[in-house]
């Protein structure tokens, strides 16, 4: 035996670490029924919450206060069931079977209800302790749904209250329910009606059970031991006191039930029944407690779903609306950002001063003031608007239910490509930021596909690639238009070269499950939520602080070094040239061979910390200066590229290689967090970096010959 | 009026359907009968997406996306007219 009872106990409570003297409350729910939104306005945290399916993974724990007393609210994840043993929902029934919280809310979708009592009916199999909140009340009242709580309580014997947490109602009375049931805590868990032979056999299993320990005693334990012995049997062994033992004599005795349950049945797949059960009950109870008329509820929702999903606006509506984000991010960051950056560069005469009142010697004065600050003052200002108004506008559409019918919409393609449709959402969610789109690749259920997904994240041109993309469309590829029509046609070149780059996450996602990732495509279910209006505030805050300060935040400390290597290499020379020179001359055959040239290079080369620096250092190396310094417009940065050679075909290139090279060092340390694998964020560095050598060379190959 | 069995992606857009049997195997069968979708389950298909795969379907209220080759190991059971 390699783990002793000390040492499985103390991992299982390592888990989950609360104290003795707190009042446990956990939260449960289906995904996408405002589970989150009931733990935030109890708790009064800011938790992130969304209109897609299954987002919330780990715990998120918050103290609710309720007429004096503390309540430590504890948020599972959202699941549909609690049988399938996905992560999530071992997690969620790990911690009500074992952590035996004080009382479980098990949050309902007033608009579904009877989906939701589903699960109400399998947490009623872990405890007693239940209180049903059926929340979206308003949306339900909207849709003409009528719902007769009393008799649902009646026939649950269950407290049950109706809330709509958006708007705080119905919570404090959700309160008084969860502070009655503290108190008057019951013991005697409902059964379900299973057929009479099934029950036999759960009651033997309940009894072996009570006799090793009492608390064990759980009718979903029986229930799932008999169903899925194996594998129930092996997460009991590690996340509870019981022996080998132990664990061998349920072992046998569920064999033994479960053989005379073959013999009972014959042909029947008698473990059908055991799901089949509260899914039947559940209908029943909601016949007699629901009156709705399915057809009206949700007639609006099929109406802009008909438009969303025809055949002839589906994909231009979804492109137009992708352009229309563009633009928005594009025209409404210019001047936040030249404000932005003008009061930080402002700074950076009295950081120097302040420095050598330090008594700093003048080399790292210049170092830290012209090196490290002003690169992370330039990044800063160039990312920090664009993703303070990308961020936001995408949670909008999160939140109002568009997103899912996106992945709805592309499932094919995405299919075709042996990929999964949800690909598309990680994919747009890398618009903002590759780092994010990573991470954001957790709602993909195949780990097959969801590294797919992470490896071809890259191609999606982030918030800071956008910047470098404009000044070259603007100034080898559109006219002298100016305001307005010169941002709607910038907006346009780059929904084009947006979808160069999805054409290439198409191409690379088929070719790696061709290859290295071999597989067909694994079967999904995707909830189509209900369109719902989201709260302004809650989406910019959310968006704000969970995503733009995040990815700010590993910027800055990516930045900082890279600020005082650039320095260093600008500055250091050898034989009267620059680090910087050198290098750049080092690479300028390389360079050339692409369409490039080795001082574009070795900008992209350091601009591994932020893609933003890119066009900066391309500057700075030209113009063979110490320091960064940005250019008063844009015909005097394309008269200083036209005098280093820069022709179409340099800039062509250039585009490519911004669409296809490695990840910046955020995201390849965010792929390595998510993947947990040196190989795979080699893979997500090489495999870009290898389409942008290749698509260069050809391009800068094809254009010469013209 | 017959009753006349055949599998779900066979079904049209807005006709009524009974499940009765669910032949998928491995992980797509746990997921569907997590959603509800067990023998004797009501749905509708209610709309297409743009490529006409997957199809959108209404199950015990909640709409569900199902993909063709998922659909099709799922029997069910409709009214003739």
């Amino acid at each position: 035996m390699g783990l002793t009872v000390q040492s499985t106990s103390a991992k299982a409570s390592r888990r989950f670490q609360f104290g003795d003297s707190e009042t446990l409350i956990a939260l449960a729910g289906n995904p996408n029924v405002g589970k989150s939104t009931v733990f935030n306005e109890l708790t009064g945290m800011n938790q992130h919450t969304g209109n897609w399916p299954g987002k919330t993974v780990a715990l998120a724990k918050g103290i609710a206060r309720h007429q004096e007393t503390d309540y430590t609210l504890v948020d599972l994840p959202g699941t549909y069931s609690l049988i399938a043993n996905s992560a999530e929902e071992a997690i969620a029934s790990e911690f009500i079977c074992f952590q035996k919280p004080a009382v479980t809310i098990v949050v309902c979708d007033a608009t579904a209800l009877q989906r939701n009592l589903n699960l109400v009916l399998q947490i009623l199999q872990m405890t007693a302790n239940v209180v049903v909140c059926v929340n979206l009340m308003d949306e339900a009242r909207k849709k003409k749904i009528e719902i007769d709580l009393e008799k649902l309580s009646e026939l649950l014997q269950l407290p049950v209250v109706a809330a709509s947490a958006r708007s705080h109602q119905g919570l404090d009375a959700l309160m008084d329910a969860v502070a009655q049931l503290c108190e008057h805590p019951r013991t005697q868990i409902a059964c379900l009606n299973y057929p009479f032979v099934i029950q036999n056999e759960l009651d033997r299993l309940r009894g072996q059970l009570r006799m090793l320990d009492p608390a064990y005693d759980i009718p979903w334990i029986a229930l799932q031991i008999l169903n899925n012995p194996d594998s129930t049997l092996k997460s009991l062994y590690a996340s509870t006191a019981l022996n080998q033992a132990d664990i061998e004599t349920l072992h046998s005795l569920a064999l033994r039930s479960r053989k005379v349950l073959d013999q009972t049945y014959k042909n029947d797949n008698w473990p059908d029944l055991l799901i089949q059960c509260p899914v039947q009950q559940a209908q029943q109870l909601a016949e007699q407690t629901v009156t709705m008329n399915e057809a009206e509820a949700m007639k609006r929702d099929r109406q802009i779903d008909r438009i969303l999903f025809s055949r002839w606006a589906g994909i231009p509506l979804m492109i137009l609306l992708l352009c229309l984000v563009l633009w928005i991010t594009l025209a409404g960051a210019n001047i936040p950002s030249q404000m932005l950056a003008e009061f930080l560069f402002s700074l950076e005469a009295p950081l120097a001063k302040f420095l050598t009142a330090l008594h700093l010697p003048g080399v790292i004065v210049t170092m830290l003031s012209e090196g490290m600050y002003r690169v992370l003052a330039w990044v800063v200002a160039v990312m920090l608007p664009p993703m303070a108004i990308f961020f936001p506008l995408f949670t909008y559409l999160e939140d109002l239910g568009y997103l899912p019918r996106v992945a709805f919409n592309l499932d094919k393609t995405f299919a075709k490509a042996h990929a999964c449709g949800k690909q598309a959402l990680t994919t747009c969610m890398g618009f903002g930021c590759n780092a994010a789109g990573v991470i954001g690749c957790r709602i993909i259920d195949s780990p097959r596909e969801r590294l797919i997904a992470i490896l071809t994240n890259n191609f999606a041109p982030c918030n800071g690639r956008f910047p470098t993309l404009i000044s070259i469309l603007t100034m080898f590829f559109l006219g002298s238009a100016a305001g307005l029509t010169q941002s709607l046609q910038s907006a346009l070149l780059l929904t084009l070269t947006i979808l160069l780059g999805l054409g290439m996450t198409f191409l690379v996602s088929r070719l790696l499950s061709a290859t290295v990732l071999n597989g067909v495509p694994s079967s999904f279910t995707l909830e189509l939520p209900p369109y719902r209006r989201p709260q302004l505030g809650k989406v910019l805050v959310r968006s704000v602080f969970d995503r733009t300060l995040f990815v700010l935040g590993r910027a800055i400390t990516v930045a900082a070094p890279a600020g005082i290597l650039l320095w260093v290499m600008a500055n250091v020379g050898v034989q009267g040239q620059s680090l910087l020179a050198w290098a750049s001359g080092f690479l300028d055959p390389l360079g050339r061979f692409m369409g490039l040239d080795g001082v574009i290079l070795v900008a992209f080369l350091l601009g591994f910390p932020a893609n933003e620096i890119v066009i900066p250092i391309i500057i700075m190396a030209y113009m063979a200066n110490g320091s960064l310094i940005e250019m008063s417009s844009l015909s005097a940065m394309k008269d200083l590229f036209l005098a280093q050679d820069w022709t179409l075909t340099t800039a062509v290139c250039t585009l490519i290689f911004v669409l296809f090279h490695w990840p910046c060092s955020t995201t390849c340390l965010t792929i390595y967090k998510e993947t947990k694998s040196v190989k795979w964020t080699a893979a997500a560095i090489l495999i870009p970096t290898v389409c942008g050598v290749v698509c260069c060379s050809l391009a800068a190959f094809i254009l010469r010959l013209f | 009026m017959s009753i006349v069995q055949c599998s779900l992606n066979q079904i049209p857009l807005g006709k009524r359907c009974k499940v009765t049997q669910l032949n998928s195997t491995g992980s797509i069968r746990t997921r569907l009968q997590d959603i509800g979708l067990v023998q004797g389950t009501e749905l509708i298909p209610l709309v297409k997406s743009c490529a006409g795969d997957p199809v959108a379907y209404l199950i015990r209220g909640t709409v569900i996306a199902i993909r063709d080759k998922d659909s099709r190991s799922i029997l069910v059971e409709h009214d003739e007219e």
